[in-house]
């Protein structure tokens, strides 16, 4: 009989995670025996504080690391915690859109258009099982990048991706477009993780360990049979492309970034995209490092045709959450070459670019939340036509969300480019540069394409209207619009931030 | 230098119903900024060819940025350029913001924003902040074409600003791999000079030299990267037109001697052939379109094509006397193509049309505008007495000691400009007053003291340009010293050829 030894954990550096997981299970708690008169304010403030809470463990950890946090399943390093940081960041203000509820349905089990879903919306009530679902995506993402070993992992993705299914399929409106893009969604999401699994078996095989420093030292050993390594890693990157929507996995995104509610498009469009690059980050840098000579090849020609397919193709759409879709797999690309870089300033440079993209993302979301007209949101680009007239501010923020993807100076993404290629051009991938500045000006036609329709032509008058945001709202718009400028002009406190932090441990 | 962002501020925080105030407190900016600019002028030391005026701050040190200013005698006139045009371009077109799709308000600050931008992109010491500014400064032109323009502006202004960001974007990939190479030789660095100490491979350096000189040629615009200028010209407003043909235009030129010629000397030797060839084409390419052309605004895009050919011969023919004559060119250019729009605005404004066609015998009904316009014209042919004249002259000297056959070529480019000025002069100001024109009305005050000093300048500079040149020669010949080049004929003293 094998002795069982208690697992000894460092309750204080998993603090973040499991005050997460405990307010978690703390709104379920509160969904089964509150009233639902008081059950949307103490979701809310439930979920709000227990982010808020988890965020200042972080602070608190900031400079701690170590490996032994969890019985070496989880690296507690300075990208961990940048990384944990900027998934909560995003959380808050991805709740502070969530908490509208006029985009959620309110009994998601009624078919849609039948007696009972009309019964429901009439009885005024409100949806509130989002905000569990909505902690137990966060608690996932913020273990995704500092797992260590293959089956936390796993665990850490189904984790985060469960929730997303079902958060996908709550729309109010169009709700069988919600719900198609939740079942696509769902069916791909098992795929990618059936793919996932099955590299994870052959990285075992290989190595004969799950953890990511096994399978360093059995890359570097050189013993081990390299077939098994290669296909290993393979589907596992299958499986992890697949979450940040890269070419060519990325036949889900703009489905599901159309389908479902857009407060939670704009959550899972900013904070999948941190964790599941920081999950890559993590063992490509770390697992895979040695490996190099096998992978970087296959990544480089991935990044490549997802720069220039997503920019291409975000050419001609006429939606604008479709749009931005595919101009999330543009950016996917620009990330993967911060990924091929693999030396310290492509580290830095991603978790920069992650959370200035995360951030100028649900910012154009928020703002996609606000045109509406009678029968929920409108997202025709073509009835954007005049918004600048109709709301001067919202049309000018939504604007410099749009520069900042773009890469125009004096903002975020403009920053968070220049030091994502440079670090590639260091690594001597001097194709990827070219491709990537190519592909950036592409992209920036379909970005002004909107500016010219928000600006300079004429009103559309077929009801559309900007309405008034909530106070949450108007503090995500406000708060993300701030971060994007403020960290295009005075980017040095936080860059220096990351680059003194951000050393990944084995 | 700060200046104009707080009367951009200042403007943005008028309420929108004051626009007449919006209008003075932008003009009172511009002209305390001018003032300033001119008493800088008087502190520059003409004969140091150092940096003057340095200032660096750090800016993102993780990078090796710094807010780094600092002037020599090129930059120096060209920042006098950008703010002694900028008080007259507001009170040229006081009323020019009415009708655009935002408020009088709005107008105001992007101008100020942009005439801090051209002030920084000149004073730029630092590649980075260089770049911040070329870029940055893409977004005010964009809105002030697409929101005040006439026409097809949005289409104007979506062409002009995606030529802008795709040789934007070529340039920040020449600027990656400068950051890159010099982080491998000691230390990340934005520095013009440090950057110029750099060691490169031919093959890269040729290649870099690329990235920035394309971005350059599409500013200014040389053949065949000019597309995007006779629409933009046409659809702005003439305020506008004068800032992005008379100083915005000018950065790719004043790039080509800063950057390329400092930053690349081997590769801007090797390209030389090639873009003399290209500057030559876009001369008499530009004239043969100006002769063809049946508007005005259209007119004198071309026009321009045909002088920014002018200056690109001055600085890539290498010697000193092209780079004062084409440095020279450029702040005269300002001067001449800022009359021609700012009247032919007035003219287009008055008569309700830009075409050539439908005006005729102005000289009758409006005498004043009549010889302003003539005036400005014949300045843009070059003739001698006014300030042009000087500038082409040095030029095709410069250039006949090394290129002679180009010089040849280009001089006929003189040719077409008496077409192609004096054609359009003689059809619309000439002969008989036609139908629609009889009731139009001269300048009046206002627009008499816009334009006034702008032809005085051309007429004080055409008879004695040497206060400007003093201060540019020592640069030009300093910048084709540091790359590395002698005159051809050292008989010709610099200072000689001029008077």
């Amino acid at each position: 009989m094998i002795a069982f030894v208690a697992p000894s954990l460092s309750y204080s550096l998993l603090a973040p995670i499991l005050i997460v997981l405990g307010g978690a299970v703390l709104t379920v708690i509160f969904e089964a025996f509150l009233s639902k008169a008081i059950r949307p304010i103490a979701q809310l403030s439930v979920t709000l504080g227990t982010l808020v809470l988890a965020l200042g463990q972080v602070w608190r950890i900031r400079h701690e690391s170590s490996m032994t946090a969890a019985m070496g399943s989880v690296a507690i390093d300075g990208p961990a915690i940048l990384l944990q940081a900027s998934v909560l960041i995003l959380a808050v203000l991805g709740v502070f859109l969530i908490a509208d509820h006029d985009h959620f349905t309110v009994v998601a089990a009624t078919l849609p258009g039948s007696e009972e879903e009309l019964a429901s919306i009439r009885s005024g009530e409100k949806l509130t099982e989002v905000y569990p679902l909505t902690l137990f995506a966060v608690a996932g993402m913020m273990l995704f990048p500092i797992a260590t070993d293959l089956i936390t992992l796993f665990v850490a993705l189904e984790m985060l991706s469960l929730p997303l299914y079902l958060m996908a399929g709550l729309s109010r409106r169009r709700r069988l477009m919600s719900q198609e893009a939740a079942l696509k969604y769902f069916l791909l999401g098992a795929f990618s993780s059936a793919f996932f699994l099955f590299g994870a078996a052959f990285l075992y095989g290989f190595s004969g360990s799950v953890s990511l420093a096994g399978i360093f030292e059995a890359v570097s050993g050189g013993t081990g049979n390299s077939v098994f390594l290669l296909i290993g890693i393979i589907f596992l990157s299958v499986g992890l492309l697949f979450k940040v929507g890269a070419v060519p996995f990325h036949a889900w995104t703009p489905d599901v970034y159309q389908g479902a509610p857009t407060p939670v498009t704009a959550f899972m469009a900013a904070a999948t995209k941190v964790a599941a690059f920081g999950a890559i980050l993590r063992i490509f840098y770390t697992s895979f490092a040695n490996a190099y000579w096998d992978w970087r090849p296959i990544l480089t020609v991935i990044a490549i045709i997802t720069m220039v397919f997503g920019s291409l193709v975000a050419i001609s759409q006429r939606d604008i959450k479709r749009m931005l879709a595919y101009s999330s797999i543009a950016h996917a690309g620009f990330l993967l070459s911060g990924v091929i870089a693999l030396n310290k300033a492509g580290l830095n440079a991603s978790i920069f670019y992650l959370f200035a993209y995360g951030i100028a993302t649900l910012g154009a979301f928020a703002v996609v939340t606000l045109v509406r007209d009678s029968a929920g949101e409108v997202t025709d680009l073509n009835r954007w036509a005049g918004l600048g007239k109709r709301s001067p501010f919202i049309a000018t923020v939504f604007a410099t969300f749009l520069l900042a993807f773009a890469g125009i100076p004096l903002t975020s993404g403009f920053i968070g480019k220049f030091s994502i290629f440079s670090a590639a051009y260091e690594s001597g991938n001097k194709l990827i540069v070219v491709v990537g500045v190519l592909s950036s000006a592409i992209a920036a036609y379909f970005y002004i394409r909107v500016i010219v329709l928000m600006f300079f032509t004429d009103l559309a008058e077929d009801g559309t209207s900007v309405i008034i945001p909530s106070i949450l709202t108007r503090a995500t718009i406000v708060l993300t619009f701030a971060i994007t400028i403020f960290l295009g002009v005075f980017p040095a406190p936080f860059l220096n931030f990351i680059s003194s932090t951000a050393i990944f441990i084995r | 230098m700060l200046l104009p962002v707080l009367g951009a501020v200042l403007v943005s925080t008028l309420p929108k119903a004051k626009e007449l105030l919006a209008k003075q407190m932008a003009f009172a900016t511009t002209l305390v900024v001018a003032v300033a600019g001119i008493a800088m002028a008087t502190q520059f030391q003409r004969d140091n060819v150092d940096l003057q005026f340095v200032e660096s701050h750090s800016w993102i040190p993780t990078f090796g940025i710094n807010y780094a200013l600092g002037i020599d005698g090129i930059a120096l006139v060209l920042i006098l350029l950008s703010v002694l045009l900028a008080p007259i371009v507001v009170l040229a077109g006081w009323n020019e913001a009415v009708g655009g799709r935002w408020s009088v308000k709005s107008f105001y600050v992007l101008m100020l924003i942009l005439e801090t931008m051209m002030i920084g992109v000149f004073a730029a010491n630092d590649v980075f902040l260089f770049y911040v500014f070329f870029e940055a400064m893409l977004v005010p032109v964009y809105f002030l074409i697409g929101g005040y323009g006439s026409g097809a502006r949005a289409a104007a202004a979506v062409k002009f600003l995606l030529y802008s960001l795709f040789g934007g974007l070529l340039m920040l990939a020449s600027i990656i791999a400068l950051y890159v190479i010099s982080g491998e030789q000691g230390g990340h660095t934005f520095d013009i000079s440090a950057l110029a100490q750099l060691r490169l491979s031919s093959t890269t350096e040729n290649l870099l030299f690329l990235g920035f000189f394309i971005a350059f040629a599409i500013k200014a615009p040389l053949w065949p990267f000019h597309t995007w200028l006779p629409d933009a010209a046409d659809a702005a407003t003439p305020g506008t037109s004068v800032l992005l043909l008379g100083v915005l235009d000018k950065v790719g030129t004043f790039g080509m001697i800063r950057y390329c010629l400092e930053l690349f000397p081997h590769a801007s030797k090797t390209f030389t052939p090639v873009i003399i060839v290209l500057a030559v084409i876009s001369i008499i390419y530009g004239a043969f379109l100006a002769i063809g052309q049946k508007d005005f605004k259209r007119l004198i895009a071309f026009t321009s094509i045909s002088h920014f050919g002018f200056i690109t011969l001055g600085i890539f023919a290498m010697t000193s006397q092209g780079h004062s004559g084409a440095t020279l060119y450029m702040f005269n250019h300002g001067f001449s193509t800022a009359a021609l729009f700012l009247i032919a605005g007035w003219m287009s404004s008055r008569r309700g049309s830009s075409k050539i066609a439908d005006f005729g015998g102005l000289q009758r009904v409006t005498p004043i505008m009549a010889w302003a316009f003539f005036f400005a014209g014949m300045s843009s042919l070059a003739l001698p007495g006014l300030s042009s004249f000087v500038s082409e002259f040095l030029v095709l000297v410069g250039t006949y000691t090394r290129y002679p056959v180009a010089a040849v070529i280009a001089a006929f480019g003189i040719v077409l400009a008496a077409l192609y000025i004096l054609l359009p002069i003689q059809r619309a100001l000439h002969g008989p007053t036609t139908d629609g024109n009889e009731s139009l009305t001269d300048l009046n005050l206002r627009e008499k003291i816009a334009i006034a000093p702008v032809l005085a300048v051309i007429l004080v500079l055409g008879f004695y340009p040497s206060p400007l040149l003093n201060v540019i020669n020592p640069a030009a010949a300093h910048s084709i010293a540091k790359a590395g080049f002698t005159d051809p004929l050292s008989s010709i003293d610099s200072k000689g050829a001029t008077k």
